[in-house]
């Protein structure tokens, strides 16, 4: 079924009762030519650009709970490609012009709204530092531009500019950037991987991998044996847990990172503001909630919850940038987990086991990768060559010293 | 969380700060032959259980000691917190 504005006068007038499920929910083959095991965003993406852009039928994505359920569920809605090195903004610069044209494609509306992100700049170093990524940014396709405290109070009247400790000496702006709805991606890249044939098996959790003379033959799940010619695990947040069934250890800790948002006001951000010198950033979701977070907690955690100390940082920082902040109530928090890699950027790459693949290792900003990641990590599973914005994402290069280390940390992964 | 250090009894975990594995006290013998292998594994990969995780965190804000804390990392519940010093000496280690 094609949406449209037609379509939902006509279901208006009928009861909605045309509407149907938007994927098939369906039993597993005994074997496939493609798994994707991971039922979140970039599974999900892999899984359609696997049948869309590279022709491939016969191919199943594996969910051990529902799809959408996990970090795509979870996240802060920004999308952006305001990254320096030249390993990752080339990819970011793609996923974000796949952004652009996903409704469309997918036939389904994701809310992509460019309402443009903000780095805000507290000393002569960090701007610098901002031009210089700008200049990468623009060099690499994207847009940026510097902007002056005046011109950014014009947008944002009431930011806090004379903080003694972290006064507002300008910003970096990206004008593309934005928020989509998290959760209409995963279901839109469902619903679009299901028209053109691939099984979306929920409730399907992978146990194991069979694996004979270093070749990956399928694995085994909580739904019994399936076969496969190449299998991608895409499950970041539980990358280690998985691929230790493949006995392998990753350059990757699992660190919780929690967020927040308040009651619902009326329209106050009009885009993303991040407050990076207080660990906080911003924007306002279109039911009004205020939407921020702040750091990791900062050690390995798989409970999708955190602790108190960093709710009482983030919001010290929101305090901090917009002392209005205080009169709003805070309505939820929660925590998701997350691959932390050891350089801060993410893998797509192949295994030592032949027809075995990993993407992960996306820190906490995996959600505007969705469109890119699954685009390379298809090109990657159907070509077995990297994608061309994706080839430095190489699980050896910690081990050639070509890290992908945009804030300089080193092998510290609470400190990306 | 608070982490019931052995001298100075139970201390918010805000007070201090976390390195990683536990596994990081035991450094690659530098002479080795295979050193950079060695190396490498030490210096990035990681076993990252959900479960039990014994892991390495810096009294920052007290009497400025590395613990060995053992804590799940599915409940975040700690069953174990001991002086790194006492372990790596128990290990023959430290002098």
């Amino acid at each position: 079924m094609r949406y449209s504005g037609f379509r939902v006068i006509k279901e208006a007038l009928t009861g909605h009762r045309g509407w149907g499920p938007a994927w098939r929910d369906i039993d597993p083959k005994s074997s496939y030519d493609y798994i994707i095991i991971g039922g979140g965003g970039h599974g999900l993406a892999t899984a359609y650009y696997l049948a869309k852009e590279f022709g491939k039928s016969r191919v199943a994505v594996l969910e051990k709970d529902w799809i959408g359920g996990g970090n795509v569920g979870r996240n802060t809605t920004i999308i952006r490609s305001n990254y320096l090195l030249d390993g990752n903004e080339p990819f970011y610069e793609f996923s974000l012009k796949l952004w652009e044209g996903l409704e469309q494609e997918l036939n389904y509306n994701a809310m992509v709204s460019q309402r443009g992100i903000l780095n805000l700049i507290h000393s002569d170093a960090q701007r610098d530092a901002f031009i210089r990524r700008g200049n990468a940014m623009i060099l690499n396709g994207a847009d940026a531009e510097l902007l002056s405290t005046e011109q950014i109070l014009k947008s944002y009247p009431f930011l806090n500019v004379d903080n003694a400790r972290f006064p507002i000496m300008g910003g970096l702006a990206q004008h593309r950037g934005g928020t989509v709805r998290h959760d209409a991606v995963a279901w839109g890249y469902a619903r679009g991987a299901d028209q053109r044939g691939v099984d979306i098996i929920q409730n399907c959790e992978v146990t194991g991998f069979k694996i004979e003379n270093g070749r990956c033959l399928g694995v085994d799940t909580t739904r019994g044996f399936i076969g496969a010619q190449k299998v991608g695990a895409c499950v970041a947040g539980s990358s280690s847990r998985l691929m230790a069934k493949a006995s392998m250890r990753l350059p990757i800790e699992t660190h919780v990172l929690q967020a927040f948002v308040s009651e619902g006001i009326k329209p106050l951000l009009p885009g993303v503001i991040t407050f990076g010198a207080g660990h906080f950033y911003c924007s306002q979701s279109d039911k009004g909630g205020l939407v921020f977070g702040g750091d990791i907690d900062g050690y390995n955690s798989y409970a999708q919850r955190g602790n108190l100390p960093v709710i009482e940082d983030v919001c010290e920082g929101g305090m901090a940038i917009l002392p209005m902040l205080g009169r709003a109530r805070l309505l939820r928090s929660w925590g998701g987990v997350m691959d932390m890699s050891m350089d801060g950027s993410p893998i797509i790459d192949r295994t030592h086991v032949d027809g075995l693949y990993f993407n992960g290792g996306w820190c906490y900003g995996g959600f505007k990768a969705t469109p890119a990641s699954g685009f390379a990590y298809a090109h990657l599973l159907a070509t077995d060559t990297p994608h061309q914005t994706a080839t430095a994402y190489r699980f050896d290069r910690f081990a050639t010293g070509r890290m992908i280390d945009e804030k300089g940390m080193g092998n510290q992964p609470n400190l990306h | 969380m608070l982490i019931n250090h052995p001298i100075l009894g139970p201390r918010d975990a805000s007070e201090f700060v976390y390195l990683g594995d536990a596994n990081l006290i035991h450094r690659p013998d530098w002479q080795a032959e295979d050193a950079l292998a060695q190396f490498t594994k030490y210096g990035y990969l990681r076993d990252n259980p959900a479960g039990e995780h014994r892991e390495l965190w810096f009294h920052e804000q007290g009497d400025r000691s590395w613990l060995i804390v053992t804590r799940n990392t599915l409940t975040h519940e700690i069953s174990k917190v001991e002086m790194a010093r006492d372990v790596a000496s128990a290990e023959g280690r430290s002098k």
